[in-house]
Parts: C-alpha cells; sequence; structure tokens
C-alpha cells in the first residue's frame, strides 16, 4: 500500500524500452568492435545492421527520455549510502548521454568521411556534415573511445544492478525487472 | 530488514564478478584482442606498407594517383539487367582517379605492373556507386587470406614465392597475364575491370550476377616498360591531362553476365567465352585533375557503396576491401598534415 503518489517500479512502458535498447545497445557494441576487427563477408550486413540499429535505438531513447520526465523514475531507498547514491545518479546521466551522442557521432562521422550513409530497407540519410578529414578523425576517434566507455559502463550497471538484487535486496533491481510484479513490495 | 545476518554476501558477489568477467571476455574475444592469427583490416593494411613503411596521409595501395570528372552517359540497355537509376537513359555526373596498385606515391611508372581506376557515379535519386577496378582481367588470388599471404611472401623473396604458388597455384593465371599483356603509355589505353562479382537486380526482382569492364576506345599502342621508363617516372599522369585537354577519352561499360555454375566466388576464374555481354553506356573522362586538391583525395572508392538495384555477391573480396579501405582512409585523413594541399597561388611560400 503505498502512501504517496512516488512510484516503486518504473513503468511497463519504461520496462519494455529499458530492456529493449538494452539488448540493442549490447548488440551494437559487440557488432561495433566485431565488423571493425574482421575482412570476412559478414563485414558488409555488420555495418548495414550497426547503422540501422544505430538509428533505430536514437529514436526509442528521444522517447524514452520523454517518459523519464513525464512518469520519472522510483526513487532510491533511503537507506543508500551517499556514495551509492550519487554513483547511480551520475552513471545515469552519462548512460543517457551516450545513448544519444552515441548516433549523431557515427551519422556525423561518416558524413565527414563523405560516406553514403545507407541503411537496411534502402532508406538514405542525407549527410549532416560536409567531409572533413580533421573531423572524420575527431568523430571516429570519439566514436571509438566513447564505446570502450559505454561498454565500462554498462559493466558498472550490470555489476550494480546485481548487487541489488542479490546482496542488498533492495528493490532497485525490481524496479526495473523485466518480470511481472511481485506482489509483496520489499521493506523500506 | 529482511536480509539475514547470517548471509555470506560472497556467493552473491562472485556471481557478479563472474557475469562482468565473462561480458568483458567475450567483449575481447568478438574484438579480437584474444585471437592474434585474426586476418583484421589493421593487419592486412599494415603488411602493404613497404619496408621504409607506409607515405603517411595517402591511400596504403593505389597510393599514386590523378583525379578526373566527366559523366556516365548511359545508354539505357543496363535497365534489362538493373533497376538502379544510373542505367536509365541519361547523363551522370562522375568522379574518378586514376591510380597504380603501389603504396609509394612516388613509385616510377614503369616498375608498377598494375593500374587501376577509382569510380564514383552521383544520380539524382541520391544513390552513389562507387568501384575500383584494375587492368588485369582476373585477380591475383581466390581469398582474402590468400592476398595477405601473397603481401607476406613477395618481399621475402623466390624462395617465398615459390612456396606461395604452391599454396595458391591460382596465381599463375595472374602471373601468366603479368608477363604477357602489353604495357601501354596511357590510362586512356587501359582497360578497367571489375574482376569481382556482383548482383544486379532489375525491376522485376530477377537476380543475376555480374563483372564489369571499361573498355578504352583509344587504341592500343603496345610499348616495353624500358621505353616506359625512358619517358619519365610520372610520364603517365602527364600524359592524361595533357590528352584529355585536349579531348575528352572515352570507355564503354559492358557487363557480363554469368550463367548458372559460373564461379562467382572467385575473382581469379574468368567465366568461359561466349557469355552475355550488354553495353550499358559510355564513361566520358573530360577533366583531370591533380590529387592534392583533387575531388578524389577524400574519396574512398569503397566498392560495397552501391545504388539500389547492385549488390555484392558470394565474391568475398568486396567486403574485404571494404574494410580495409575504410581503414586506409582513417589512418590517412587522420595523417592529412603529412600530405598538404597546394597552396592556393599567391600565400607566402618558402
Amino acid at each position: 500500500m503505498s502512501r504517496t503518489m512516488t512510484p516503486v517500479h518504473f513503468s511497463g512502458a519504461q520496462r519494455l524500452l529499458h530492456w529493449t535498447m538494452a539488448a540493442g545497445i549490447v548488440a551494437m557494441l559487440f557488432i561495433g568492435v566485431g565488423m571493425i576487427s574482421t575482412v570476412a563477408p559478414s563485414y558488409v550486413p555488420l555495418v548495414a545492421t550497426h547503422k540501422t540499429l544505430g538509428v533505430a535505438l536514437f529514436a526509442l531513447v528521444l522517447v524514452r527520455l520523454a517518459l523519464r520526465v513525464t512518469l520519472g523514475a522510483p526513487p532510491l531507498p533511503a537507506d543508500l549510502p551517499p556514495v551509492m547514491r550519487l554513483g547511480a545518479v551520475l552513471s545515469h546521466w552519462a548512460l543517457y548521454g551516450l545513448m544519444i551522442v552515441m548516433p549523431l557521432l557515427g551519422w556525423a562521422m561518416l558524413s565527414a568521411a563523405a560516406y553514403p550513409v545507407v541503411l537496411f530497407g534502402d532508406i538514405r540519410l542525407p549527410p549532416i556534415l560536409p567531409q572533413s578529414d580533421s573531423l572524420h578523425t575527431l568523430l571516429w576517434a570519439a566514436h571509438r573511445w566513447l564505446a570502450f566507455a559505454f561498454f565500462a559502463l554498462i559493466l558498472l550497471h550490470v555489476a550494480a544492478a546485481l548487487f541489488h538484487a542479490l546482496v542488498r535486496r533492495d528493490g532497485v533491481f525490481e524496479a526495473m525487472s523485466p518480470l511481472p510484479q511481485r506482489k509483496t513490495m520489499p521493506e523500506r | 530488514m529482511s536480509r539475514s545476518s547470517s548471509r555470506s554476501p560472497f556467493v552473491p558477489l562472485a556471481v557478479i564478478a563472474m557475469v562482468v568477467a565473462g561480458s568483458a571476455a567475450a567483449f575481447a574475444y568478438t574484438a579480437g584482442w584474444l585471437s592474434p592469427e585474426r586476418l583484421t583490416p589493421s593487419r592486412l593494411v599494415a603488411a602493404l606498407a613497404p619496408p621504409g613503411g607506409p607515405a603517411l596521409g595517402h591511400r596504403r595501395n593505389h597510393a599514386k594517383g590523378i583525379c578526373f570528372t566527366g559523366e556516365f552517359q548511359s545508354n539505357g540497355n543496363g535497365m534489362a539487367l538493373s533497376k538502379a537509376k544510373v542505367f536509365t537513359p541519361g547523363a551522370w555526373p562522375v568522379l574518378g582517379r586514376f591510380n597504380l596498385a603501389t603504396p609509394s606515391p612516388k613509385a616510377a611508372d614503369a616498375t608498377v605492373r598494375v593500374r587501376g581506376m577509382g569510380l564514383q557515379i552521383t544520380t539524382p535519386d541520391g544513390d552513389v556507386w562507387r568501384s575500383a577496378m584494375i587492368d588485369p582481367p582476373i585477380f591475383a588470388v581466390s581469398t582474402p587470406q590468400a592476398f595477405y599471404d601473397l603481401l607476406g611472401s613477395a618481399p621475402k623473396g623466390p624462395e617465398a614465392m615459390k612456396a606461395f604458388i604452391g599454396r595458391h597455384p591460382e596465381f599463375m593465371a595472374f602471373a601468366g597475364w603479368a608477363g604477357s599483356a602489353p604495357w601501354t603509355s596511357s590510362y586512356a589505353e587501359d582497360p578497367f575491370n571489375s574482376l569481382n562479382s556482383f548482383l544486379f537486380t532489375d525491376a522485376a526482382g530477377t537476380t543475376r550476377a555480374v563483372r564489369w569492364s571499361l573498355r578504352p576506345a583509344a587504341t592500343q599502342m603496345p610499348i616495353t616498360p624500358e621505353e616506359l621508363a625512358r619517358k619519365g617516372p610520372n610520364y603517365l599522369e602527364q600524359e592524361i591531362a595533357q590528352r584529355v585537354a585536349g579531348a575528352p577519352q572515352r570507355w564503354t561499360m559492358v557487363v557480363t553476365v554469368a550463367e548458372p555454375g559460373d564461379n562467382t566466388a572467385d575473382p581469379t576464374k574468368a567465366w568461359p567465352q561466349g557469355r552475355r555481354t550488354v553495353e550499358v553506356g559510355t564513361l566520358v573522362v573530360n577533366k583531370v585533375i591533380a590529387e592534392p586538391d583533387g575531388p578524389c583525395r577524400d574519396i574512398n572508392f569503397d566498392p560495397t557503396i552501391l545504388p539500389r538495384g547492385i549488390s555484392v555477391s558470394d565474391d568475398p573480396f568486396p567486403a574485404a576491401r571494404s574494410s580495409a579501405y575504410a581503414r586506409s582512409y582513417d589512418l590517412r585523413t587522420s595523417e592529412a598534415k603529412d600530405y598538404p594541399r597546394t597552396p592556393v597561388s599567391g600565400s607566402a611560400k618558402p
């Protein structure tokens, strides 16, 4: 029984988006490092998938941000140590930032190399920058290094989620759990 | 609190550590960090470098070249094979590059056996078709791995090459071409071949494997490499600039259609004589521009950049070339300061 309007769980739409995008983002990171380290025939479909999925994830993160702004998020447990609270807040801002920036960097990087941006389904995106050696170099380096940072942050996020689920058992994991809501709420 | 003080956190923490370590290991494996034997684009491109190291700021192969512009005059015949706009009747703008297959932009013309042409045709529907062709009718090796083997063997001398040919006897067809095909003293007299097979899909959805060639309109005037050497180390670029300034130069684009059973996956295998061919149009080159400030300089002639109606086939090379060309492009654009553009006239010069 809730005494306030504050939700205990993220909404169903938010959870669906979280887990769909989680799968998509992990796939993007593995496809990214895989495709740039192969000369096999799979290179061509991997690159096309990377571009297409990247654009799709960019569209999804905009919806997700809108939901976050309108529906909010359940509060963190009151007994969460300040360091973990700060880590939770900062890492979530960083994750949102990367979800928005990475597709734009990829699109800009291809534009600065004068590559046509062709997605599955013969969808063509216009360039968002003119060809530029220096911009391409900068954007490519940013896309690459931020991808590694993104993966590291996701590992931290997974470790923290499991820590909440298995060690603290404080309801934070359940707030975003893909499983049906449990009848009994964790004690607060 | 529901947490029991008697429950040890060791097991959950071990589970978390295993999940994180396992994910990181899977990522490292996918990135190739745990597989030093994997043929990556970086290793392929590094293997192209001459003994003194790569020419910074330049393409890692086909490094010596000159830009051109012109148009592709499509006669409409290609519509029978592909729905690509480029094959509808009309004239579409072209950007390209004549080049020599060498990692050294300063190589003397007569020291380079293979010549190439990078080509980009753009159509008003926004489609871009890029290709990078060379003058032999067949390629040297059947697979990208064999090409890497060739790059490693060639500098080691005749014994290493003998061993290489033992591993890759298909190389002999290319060696036969290199030993017997006439040299010319003009890019305008050279044919340029796609070598790789691609798929053309027509408006009805029928897909056919094809290769294409650009056949020169200019009469071929054979010359020995010794005679070419006497004309100077950069004769080809001087000659094509003068020749095009005098009159536009033309090539006919001929598309050859495979029949069922033809080997489309191996560019060392020519298809049998008598295959259906379609003349789809004429490439007209009407301006030649030096590379440092030329429009081809910053273009990657990636053969997988294709219009709707053309796609890659089971030939493994376009994917490998795309991957390696991207690596070369990333390297050379980051080294642009090592390949300065020509200062605009009037600016201070030392």
